[in-house]
C-alpha cells in the first residue's frame, strides 16, 4: 500500500453509470475505510477540522474507525453534523477539511469525505440513530425550510431541548437534498430521507405544505403560534436567464426546473405522472455544480450533452469531482462559448443556439480572468434544448410579508455570520436565503450558527 | 392528508370539490391559488381557488379533467383525501388592497370563460360583500358546460350570460357581449377577464380598443409553484415575470398571449401521452402515433 495515495474508492464504471440514475460512488467497505483511516496522523493541532464549517472533530472519528468501533466514529461525528451520509457525498471536501489536511502536502490527504459517509452508511445499515435530547426546555422555535440548514439548526436545537417545528414549502423534506441533487450523487430513499429520519428522531416535527409568506407569516408565528423564535434556511429562489432573445422558448428551461422534474417528481422514472423533456441534443449554459447535475441527468435520459461556458476549464466553478465524472460520462465541455440568441423553429421550439468564442482578458473584480467577445467568432450549435444554469435570485415571500427584516442589495436578507441574527428581534437565518447560492456545508455551518444564535437568545430572555 | 367533504360533477368533465384545509382557508384571497397533489406519485397540479370558508377552514376548488393527472383526480369521492394541498399561493388580486371608497367609485366587469367562472366567483363574492356591485359575463361553449350560475347570479350587479352556438343567454363569444354592453351604453373603469388564454387575448384586444383597463389571470406551467423552478415565466411588458409570485394576475394588454400560449403546449404531446396510456392501460399500442 502507498501511504503516500488514497485507498482507491468503488465507482460505477462510467459507460454503465451514464445510462442508470444508480449512485456513481459505491463507498469503501469497512477493510478499506480501516486501511484509509490508518493514513491519518492524528495530528494535534488537526487543520481538517478548521477547514470544517460545522467543525467535526475529524481526527477524532477517524481514530475510531482506524479502531474498528464504527459506531463510536458515528456518535463522533453526530456531535456536529446531522446529516453526515449527505455531507460524505456532496462536500466540497477538495477545499475544506481535505483541502487542509497535512497528508495532502507531500501526497494525497486522507479521504475525510469517503470516510464520513462510510461510517454514517453503516450507521444507518445497522440501525444506529444518533441520541435524542435529554429534557425538553419547553421553548418552540419555527425553523423555514427543510434544507441542509434548516434540518441542521432543527437538529442541533432540539439536541438542546427545544421543541422544534420545521416549515416546508414542498410537499416532501429535504429542500436542495430533494428537488436539487441528483439521485445518482444522493440517493433519495436510502439516504436523505434516513438522515431526516434522524433528525425527527431527535424531537422535530415537519410540516410540510406551509409556504411561509404565504400560508402563514413570521409575526403569526411568533404572535399567534406561539414560537419563541425564527430560524429562515428558505434557501435559494427564482433562477436567473440571460437575457437574450429567445430564451422564453419551448425546450428552454432552468436547470431548477429541469432538476427539480427528474429529483423530486421523478420524471426521470417513466412510470411518474410529471413529465421531462427528454431532449437529443441538450445545451447546459453554466459551468457550476448545478449544471454539471443538469448535464449529468441529461445524459442518463439519453441525450448528447454540451456544457456551455464562457471562461475556460481552469475556472469552472464545479467541484473537480464532478467535472471528472462527467467527462468520463461523455459530456462535451465547450468552453470559452458563450451563447447570445437562442433559435427557434416555426412553432416555437428550440433549434440551436447561436455562439460567440471568448477569450480570457485581464482578471475582474471575482479574480477570475474576464472572458471577452472574439470578433467574428459567431458560430450555431445545434440543440433542441437548452438548460439555463445561471444561479438564482433569493425568494421574494418572506421578506415581501415580514416587517422588519432587512435585505441588502441583491435582495438576500441581512444576518449576522457568528449567529444568523437578523435585523428582527426573535428571527434569525442562514443558507442561500442570506448568501445566495452556495453549498449544501456552508448551508449546514449557517444553520448551526442560527441554532447557537437563537439558543443564546432565548436564554438571555 | 386534506379530506374532501364534497365532490360533484358541475358540468361534463368540470369538476367541484370542497377540502379541508385549515392554513390556506385561514390566509387565501381572491386571485390566488393552490397547488395539490393526489397521491405520493401524483403531479403537482395548480388550481384555481373557486370559494373557502375561514370558519369552516375549507376551500373549494374546481378543475377540468386535461390531462392524466386531473383525469384521475376526477375520480375522487367526499370522503377520500388528497396527499398534497398548499398556498395560497400567488398574489391576491390587485382590488384587495386599494382602499374601499376609491374602489366603490369603480365600475368593474368581469368576463370570465368556461371554467374561468371558477376563479371569477370568489373575487365577484368578495366586493358584494363589501357592498359593490360588479357586471359580470360569463361565456360557455354550449349550455351543458355552463357553470355555478347561480351562484354568479347571488353575487353579480348585472350577470350576462353567453354561449358560443346560442343554446343559452345571449348568442356568441364573450367579447360579442362586452362590445354589445359598451354599445348600449356601459362604461367600464377596468374590466377582469380569466379565461382560456385564447379569450383572454381577444379579450384584451377588444378593450384595449375600447379603452378599458384589464387584468387577466394567466396559469401557465408549474412545477413547484413557489418561485422557485421558473417553469412559469411569461413576458408582461417585455419584461419576464414569474406567474406564482409576480402574478397570477397581469396587466392583460401587456401580455405576451402568443408566447404565453405557445409555452402551454409544452408538454401538451407527453401529457396527451399519458392520459391515452390511463385510459387505454395495456391496450394502448401506438394508436396516438406518438409512442411507436
Amino acid at each position: 500500500m502507498d501511504v503516500m495515495k488514497k485507498v482507491p474508492v468503488r465507482e460505477q464504471e462510467a459507460k454503465v453509470r451514464a445510462a442508470n440514475f444508480e449512485e456513481v460512488c459505491l463507498g469503501y467497505n469497512k477493510e478499506e475505510a480501516m486501511e484509509e483511516a490508518a493514513r491519518c496522523i492524528n495530528c494535534k493541532n488537526a487543520q481538517c477540522v478548521k477547514g470544517c464549517p460545522v467543525a467535526i472533530n475529524i481526527p477524532g472519528f477517524i481514530e475510531k474507525v482506524k479502531n474498528g468501533d464504527v459506531e463510536a466514529a458515528y456518535q463522533v461525528i453526530s456531535e456536529a453534523s446531522a446529516l453526515p451520509a449527505v455531507c460524505g457525498r456532496v462536500c466540497p471536501q477538495e477545499s475544506q477539511c481535505e483541502g487542509k489536511c497535512i497528508r495532502g502536502m507531500k501526497g494525497e490527504p486522507v479521504s475525510i469525505g469517503k470516510l464520513e459517509r462510510f461510517v454514517a452508511d453503516w450507521a444507518r445499515e445497522n440501525g444506529i440513530q444518533p441520541t435524542g435530547p435529554k429534557e425538553k426546555n419547553g421553548k418552540k422555535v419555527a425553523v423555514i425550510g427543510s434544507g441542509p440548514a434548516g434540518l441542521t439548526c432543527a437538529g442541533d436545537l432540539a439536541k438542546m431541548g427545544y421543541e422544534v417545528t420545521i416549515f416546508e414549502a414542498l410537499h416532501e423534506a429535504g429542500g436542495v437534498l430533494v428537488y436539487g441533487i441528483p439521485e445518482f450523487r444522493l440517493p433519495k430513499k436510502d439516504v436523505v430521507a434516513k438522515e431526516i429520519e434522524n433528525v425527527k428522531a431527535l424531537g422535530v416535527q415537519i410540516e410540510t405544505n406551509v409556504v411561509v409568506g404565504k400560508s402563514v407569516t413570521i409575526d403569526e408565528l411568533l404572535q399567534e403560534e406561539g414560537f419563541d423564535a425564527v430560524f429562515i434556511g428558505s434557501g435559494a429562489g427564482l433562477p436567473k436567464f440571460m437575457g437574450i432573445p429567445g430564451e422564453q422558448a419551448n425546450g428552454v428551461f432552468s436547470a431548477n426546473e429541469y432538476l427539480t422534474r427528474s429529483n423530486l417528481m421523478k420524471a426521470f422514472d417513466e412510470s411518474s405522472n410529471t413529465p421531462i423533456m427528454r431532449g437529443k441534443k441538450v445545451a447546459v449554459v453554466g459551468g457550476g455544480n448545478v449544471a454539471m447535475d443538469a448535464a449529468r441527468t441529461a445524459l442518463r435520459l439519453g441525450a448528447e450533452v454540451h456544457i456551455v461556458y464562457r471562461r475556460s476549464e481552469e475556472e469552472l466553478p464545479a467541484r473537480v469531482e464532478e467535472v471528472h465524472h462527467a467527462k468520463e460520462e461523455g459530456i462535451i465541455f465547450d468552453l470559452l462559448t458563450n451563447p447570445v440568441e437562442i433559435l427557434t423553429d416555426d412553432n416555437g421550439w428550440v433549434s440551436g443556439m447561436k455562439c460567440v468564442k471568448m477569450e480570457l482578458g485581464e482578471p475582474d473584480e471575482s479574480g477570475r480572468r474576464r472572458p471577452v467577445v472574439k470578433p467574428g467568432s459567431e458560430f450555431t450549435i445545434e440543440a433542441d434544448t437548452v438548460i439555463m444554469s445561471l444561479g438564482t435570485s433569493p425568494n421574494p415571500l418572506i421578506c415581501a410579508t415580514t416587517q422588519g427584516l432587512e435585505t441588502n442589495k441583491w435582495k438576500c436578507i441581512v444576518a449576522e455570520e457568528a449567529t444568523g441574527k437578523t435585523t428582527k428581534e426573535g428571527v434569525y437565518a442562514g443558507g442561500d436565503a442570506v448568501t445566495g447560492a452556495a453549498t449544501v456545508i456552508l448551508a449546514m455551518g449557517a444553520g448551526k450558527a442560527g441554532a447557537k444564535g437563537i439558543d443564546e437568545y432565548l436564554r438571555s430572555r | 392528508m386534506f379530506k374532501i367533504l364534497e365532490a360533484r360533477e358541475l358540468a361534463a368533465n368540470i369538476y367541484l370539490m370542497v377540502v379541508e384545509a385549515r392554513r390556506v382557508a385561514k390566509k387565501c384571497q381572491p386571485g390566488q391559488f393552490i397547488i395539490v397533489r393526489m397521491d405520493e406519485e401524483g403531479e403537482r397540479i395548480p388550481l384555481t381557488i373557486c370559494d373557502y370558508s375561514r370558519e369552516d377552514g375549507t376551500v373549494t376548488i374546481v378543475f377540468q379533467t386535461v390531462g392524466a393527472g386531473t383525469m384521475k383526480m376526477a375520480g375522487l369521492k367526499a370522503g377520500d383525501s388528497f396527499h398534497d394541498f398548499v398556498g395560497p399561493l400567488g398574489c391576491p388580486s390587485e382590488f384587495v388592497n386599494e382602499p374601499q371608497e376609491e374602489l366603490g367609485k369603480k365600475k368593474m366587469l368581469f368576463v370570465a370563460g368556461g371554467v374561468g367562472a371558477a376563479p371569477v366567483y370568489p373575487q365577484v363574492k368578495w366586493l358584494k360583500e363589501r357592498g359593490i356591485e360588479a357586471d359580470v359575463i360569463v361565456g360557455a361553449k354550449t349550455k351543458d358546460l355552463l357553470i355555478l350560475e347561480k351562484e354568479m347570479e347571488a353575487v353579480a350587479g348585472n350577470l350576462y350570460v353567453t354561449t358560443d352556438d346560442g343554446s343559452y343567454g345571449r348568442s356568441g363569444m364573450v367579447t360579442q357581449t362586452i362590445k354589445d354592453l359598451v354599445a348600449e351604453g356601459k362604461r367600464y373603469d377596468v374590466c377582469v377577464a380569466i379565461g382560456p388564454m385564447i379569450m383572454m387575448k381577444f379579450v384584451c384586444k377588444m378593450t384595449e380598443e375600447l379603452g378599458i383597463p384589464t387584468i387577466v389571470s394567466l396559469n401557465p406551467i408549474m412545477v413547484d409553484g413557489t418561485g422557485m423552478c421558473g417553469a412559469c415565466r411569461v413576458t408582461v411588458g417585455g419584461e419576464v415575470k414569474f406567474a406564482c409570485v409576480d402574478g397570477p394576475e397581469f396587466d392583460g394588454h401587456k401580455v405576451d398571449f402568443d408566447q404565453a400560449m405557445k409555452r402551454q403546449q409544452m408538454y401538451k404531446t407527453a401529457e396527451g401521452r399519458a392520459a391515452l396510456k390511463q385510459q387505454e392501460g395495456d391496450a394502448h399500442h401506438g394508436g396516438c402515433g406518438q409512442c411507436g
